[in-house]
C-alpha cells in the first residue's frame, strides 16, 4: 500500500493522500506532547518553553541541571525510593495470587465463573477516586491508613485485574494435554506446574507483572489517600509539583519515566513476538 | 486396575449401570471426579478472591455503608433524641424544659468526652451555623447554675455529698427503678470518672448534673425507698431552657431542633439528598435554595464533558483504527508503537506535558504568536478551564478508543467494500452502508470504555481543569481531605459507582469482560 492504485482517479488520489495527512496529524497529536517534554527538560533556564537560545541550538541554552537536581535532591530521591519499595512488593503479591487464580479460572468446570471474574476485574472498572475513598475510610477504620503495607495491599489489589487478564489470555493457548502427559510420566502436581506449565505461560505472567508494576508505579490517586507523607511516591511528588507552582525538575523526572515506559514497551513487544512465534502465529 | 475394569465390564455384560474400577457406578465416579476438579479450581482461586474481597470489595461496601450511616447524633445526645420524639417538628416553638434538661445531661457528658464539636460539625453540614452553637454552649455548660440543686440536696442531708453512699444507692435495683433519670446520669458520671478522668468514682465529688437529674426524678413524684426522703417542693429551681437560651439564643430557633430531630435516626438519606441538591425539611425532602445548588450541575457537567471527550476520541480514533487495520501487518505494528507509547507513558507525565504546552506562556501559545495567529498580549486561555480538560483527557484516553476499534476493524474483510463498489455503490455509500455498520461494535466498546474512564477521572481535571473544568471526582476528593464531610463524599461516590457499574454491565453485554484486551 505504498500509493493509491494505478487506476485511481484524481479525486481518489487527493482523498488517499489527504487521509494520510489527517492520520499523520492525529499521530502527531498522540506523540508530540510526550516528545516535546524531552528537549524542554534540558532547558538551561527555569522556563517551561523553548528559549531563543534553544531554538538557535546554542549549546548555552541546554544543560543537564534539572537532571542533576532530580538525582541529588532529597525531595525527588526519597519519593523515587518509596516508589521502588512499594511497586515490586505489590507486583509480587498480584502476580503470585493472580497467576494461581488464573490457572484455577481456566479449568473447564468452575462454579460461579462469571461472578468471580467480575469481582476480580472490578478494581480496574471502579473509578480510582471511588477505590481511593473506600480504601481511605476502611483502612483508617482498621488502622492501616498511612502505613506502608496499606499502600502495598491497595496497589496489589489494583494490579490484580491486569495479571488475571493477561495470564488467562495466555492460558487459552495452553495445551492441557501437556500437563496430563507430565502427570502420566510420574510428575507430581508441583513438578508439573514448575517444569511444564510455568515455562510455557511465563511470557503472559511477565507481561501481567509488568502491567501490575506500572499500575503501582504510576498510581497516584489511591496512594494520595491511603498513604501518608512517609509513603510519598514519585507520581505523588509530581502531582504536588504540578498543583503548586512547579520546578522544571518535573520535566527531568518525566523524561526519566518516559525512558522507563519505552523500556517496558520494548520488553512487552519482545514477549509478544516470542509467544506468537512459539504458537506459530506470525512469521517473524 | 486394568483387571478390575475388565472384570467390571465382563461380569455384567447385560444391563444395570456401568461400573468404574472401584466398584461405584460410572456416573457417581464421574461426578466425584468433577466435584474434585471444581474444588481444586476453587482452591486455586480462593486466596485471590479472599484478598480482593478484603482489600478492595470491603472498602467499597464500607463506603456505601458510610453514605447512609448517621449514628453520631443518637450516640452523642441519646437522651435528647428520646425526649424529642414527642416534639412536633412542624411547630413554631422550640421544645420545652424536658428536652432541654435531657440536652443538658447529654452535653455535659459529650463535653467531657470532647464529642460535642464533632456532632456540631456533623449537623453543620445540614444547617450552617449550628457548629458554633454547639461549641460555645459546650464551653460554658460546666458553669450552668445547676449547682443550686447540689447545694440544696447537701444542705438537706449531708449523706448526699458522699460518693460511697451514692455508689451503694445506685447498686440497689429498687432505687434505680424508682429514679430512672438519676441512675442514668450517675452511670454516665461513673463512665466519665473511669474513662476520661481515670479517677476512682468512690472518692470524687458527684457532678451537678446528677443532682439535677435527682431533682427531676423527685419533682416528678418518685418515691425512693432507702434514700433520705427530701421534700423538693420547696427547692429553689432554675429553668434549663432559660439557661440554654441565655447562653445562645439560637436555641430558640426551631430550625436547629428540626435539624436535630430529622437527623436523629441511625441511618439517613440525608447525604444522598445532599448529593442531589436536596435536603430534609420538616415536611420531607425538598430542594435546596437555588444559590446552594451545586451537585446536579456538577454531575451534568461531568457527563457532558465525558461525552465530549468520548466524541472527540471517536473522531480521532476512527481514522487511525481504519489506517492500522488496512495497512500491512508490519507497517501497522510500527505505527502501533505510536499508539502504545502514550498508553504506557505515566499519566502524570502526559498531564505535565499538557500543563506545559497549554500555559499562556507555553509552547502552543508561543508558536501561535510566532506564526502571528494570536497577538502577544491576547494569548489564548487554554488551561484551567473545560477546554484544557477536554484536550488533555482526549489525548490520554485516545489509545483506549483506538485499541478496541482496531481489533474490530481488523476482522472486517476488505473484500466487502470492493464487493459493494463493484455492485455500483459510491465510495461514501460503500463506507456508510457496508463498512461502518460492521465497525459499530468497536465504536461501542471503545466509547463505553472511554466514557467509564473519563467520568471517574481525578488527576487530570485537578491539574488542568481550574474551577470550570473539574469533575465530580474532584468534589469527592475535596470532601474527603478538606471539608471532612465523609458521608457526603461517600454518597457522591456511591452515585458515581452506580453509574459506572451500569455502564460496565452494558459493556459486559456488548463485549464481555473476558474480551478486554490490553495493548493489542
Amino acid at each position: 500500500m505504498s500509493g493509491p492504485p494505478i487506476y485511481a482517479t484524481t479525486g481518489q488520489r487527493i482523498w488517499f493522500y489527504g487521509f494520510r495527512v489527517i492520520c499523520g496529524l492525529i499521530f502527531f497529536f498522540l506523540i508530540a506532547p510526550i516528545i516535546v517534554i524531552i528537549p524542554l527538560s534540558f532547558n538551561a533556564q527555569d522556563f517551561f518553553t523553548f528559549t531563543p537560545e534553544m531554538l538557535r541550538f546554542d549549546p548555552a541554552g541546554y544543560s543537564t541541571k534539572h537532571y542533576a537536581d532530580f538525582f541529588t535532591n532529597e525531595a525527588w530521591q526519597v519519593p523515587l525510593m518509596n516508589s521502588l519499595k512499594i511497586a515490586p512488593v505489590a507486583t509480587l503479591i498480584s502476580v503470585g495470587l493472580g497467576t494461581l487464580a488464573a490457572i484455577g479460572l481456566s479449568q473447564s468446570h468452575v462454579p460461579f465463573r462469571r461472578a468471580i471474574m467480575a469481582v476480580l476485574i472490578s478494581p480496574m472498572i471502579v473509578p480510582l477516586i471511588i477505590s481511593a475513598a473506600g480504601m481511605y475510610f476502611f483502612y483508617s477504620r482498621i488502622g492501616m491508613q498511612g502505613t506502608y503495607w496499606g499502600v502495598v495491599l491497595a496497589h496489589a489489589a489494583l494490579g490484580i485485574p491486569f495479571v488475571i487478564i493477561t495470564v488467562t489470555a495466555t492460558l487459552v493457548g495452553f495445551d492441557r494435554s501437556l500437563t496430563r502427559a507430565a502427570a502420566n510420566m510420574g510428575a507430581g502436581p508441583v513438578t508439573t506446574f514448575f517444569r511444564v506449565q510455568m515455562p510455557l505461560i511465563l511470557p503472559g505472567v511477565i507481561s501481567g507483572g509488568l502491567f501490575a508494576f506500572i499500575t503501582s508505579f504510576d498510581e497516584v490517586v489511591v496512594v494520595l489517600f491511603v498513604g501518608s507523607a512517609g509513603q510519598k511516591t514519585l507520581p505523588w511528588q509530581m502531582f504536588t509539583g504540578l498543583r503548586e507552582q512547579i520546578s522544571p525538575t518535573i520535566l527531568a523526572a518525566a523524561t526519566v519515566l518516559i525512558s522507563i515506559s519505552i523500556l517496558l514497551l520494548a520488553t512487552l513487544e519482545i514477549l509478544r513476538r516470542r509467544s506468537e512465534r512459539l504458537r506459530g502465529l506470525s512469521p517473524g | 486396575m486394568a483387571d478390575a475394569t475388565a472384570n467390571g465390564l465382563t461380569a455384567e455384560p447385560k444391563s444395570g449401570p456401568m461400573m468404574a474400577a472401584d466398584g461405584r457406578t460410572l456416573k457417581s465416579s464421574l461426578n466425584r471426579a468433577l466435584r474434585r476438579e471444581k474444588l481444586r479450581a476453587l482452591a486455586l482461586i480462593a486466596p485471590l478472591l479472599i484478598f480482593v474481597l478484603v482489600t478492595f470489595v470491603a472498602p467499597i461496601v464500607d463506603m456505601l455503608f458510610r453514605s447512609v450511616e448517621n449514628q453520631i447524633v443518637s450516640e452523642t445526645i441519646p437522651r435528647t433524641v428520646d425526649a424529642l420524639a414527642d416534639w412536633d417538628a412542624t411547630s413554631t416553638e422550640a421544645p420545652g424544659e424536658e428536652v432541654f434538661a435531657s440536652l443538658y445531661t447529654d452535653l455535659v457528658v459529650a463535653e467531657e468526652y470532647k464529642r460535642h464539636t464533632r456532632l456540631g460539625s456533623r449537623l453543620n453540614y445540614e444547617l450552617t451555623g449550628i457548629s458554633s452553637v454547639f461549641r460555645s454552649t459546650g464551653r460554658s455548660i460546666g458553669r450552668f447554675d445547676t449547682d443550686i440543686y447540689t447545694d440544696q440536696f447537701i444542705a438537706a442531708d449531708p449523706a448526699f455529698e458522699d460518693p460511697t453512699q451514692w455508689s451503694s444507692w445506685m447498686a440497689d435495683d429498687g432505687l434505680r427503678t424508682a429514679l430512672p433519670l438519676t441512675a442514668d446520669a450517675y452511670d454516665a458520671w461513673v463512665g466519665i470518672m473511669v474513662e476520661v478522668k481515670e479517677d476512682d468514682p468512690l472518692e470524687e465529688d458527684i457532678y451537678d448534673f446528677v443532682y439535677t437529674a435527682l431533682y427531676r426524678d423527685l419533682a416528678a413524684g418518685a418515691v425512693p425507698a432507702g434514700m433520705p426522703s427530701i421534700d423538693v417542693s420547696g427547692f429553689e429551681t432554675v429553668s434549663l431552657r432559660e439557661l440554654f437560651i441565655d447562653e445562645d439564643d439560637a436555641w430558640m430557633n426551631v430550625e436547629i431542633w428540626q435539624t436535630i430531630k430529622t437527623y436523629s435516626p441511625s441511618y439517613t438519606d440525608g447525604y444522598f439528598l445532599n448529593a442531589i441538591d436536596m435536603r430534609n425539611g420538616p415536611d420531607g425532602a425538598e430542594w435546596r435554595p437555588e444559590n446552594e445548588q451545586l451537585y446536579i450541575q456538577l454531575f451534568i457537567r461531568t457527563m457532558w464533558m465525558s461525552l465530549a471527550i468520548t466524541g472527540s476520541c471517536i473522531l480521532l480514533g476512527y481514522p487511525i483504527g481504519w489506517l492500522l487495520a488496512n495497512l500491512p501487518a508490519r507497517t501497522a505494528n510500527v505505527l502501533m508503537i505510536l499508539v502504545l507509547l502514550p498508553f504506557w507513558t505515566s499519566l502524570l507525565v502526559r498531564t505535565s506535558a499538557w500543563k506545559v504546552l497549554l500555559q499562556q506562556q507555553g509552547v502552543i501559545n508561543d508558536i501561535l504568536v510566532w506564526i502571528g495567529l494570536v497577538a502577544d498580549d491576547n494569548r489564548l486561555v487554554m488551561i484551567n478551564n473545560a477546554t484544557g480538560t477536554i484536550i488533555a483527557m482526549t489525548h490520554i484516553l485516545l489509545p483506549f478508543m483506538i485499541l478496541p476499534l482496531y481489533s474490530v476493524m481488523r476482522t472486517i474483510p476488505p473484500s466487502y467494500l470492493r464487493a459493494a463498489k463493484s455492485l455500483g455503490a459510491t465510495n461514501w455509500t460503500a463506507f456508510w452502508r457496508v463498512y461502518f455498520p460492521q465497525s459499530v461494535p468497536g465504536i461501542g466498546a471503545g466509547s463505553i470504555l472511554v466514557f467509564i474512564l473519563a467520568i471517574g477521572y481525578y488527576i487530570t481535571p485537578e491539574i488542568v481543569g481550574g474551577t470550570k473544568g473539574v469533575f465530580i471526582s474532584n468534589r469527592i476528593a475535596y470532601h474527603i481531605s478538606s471539608s471532612l464531610n465523609w458521608g457526603l463524599a461517600a454518597a457522591l461516590g456511591s452515585i458515581l459507582l452506580i453509574l459506572v457499574l451500569a455502564l460496565y454491565w452494558a459493556y459486559d453485554r456488548l463485549v464481555g469482560i473476558d474480551n478486554v484486551k490490553l495493548g493489542g
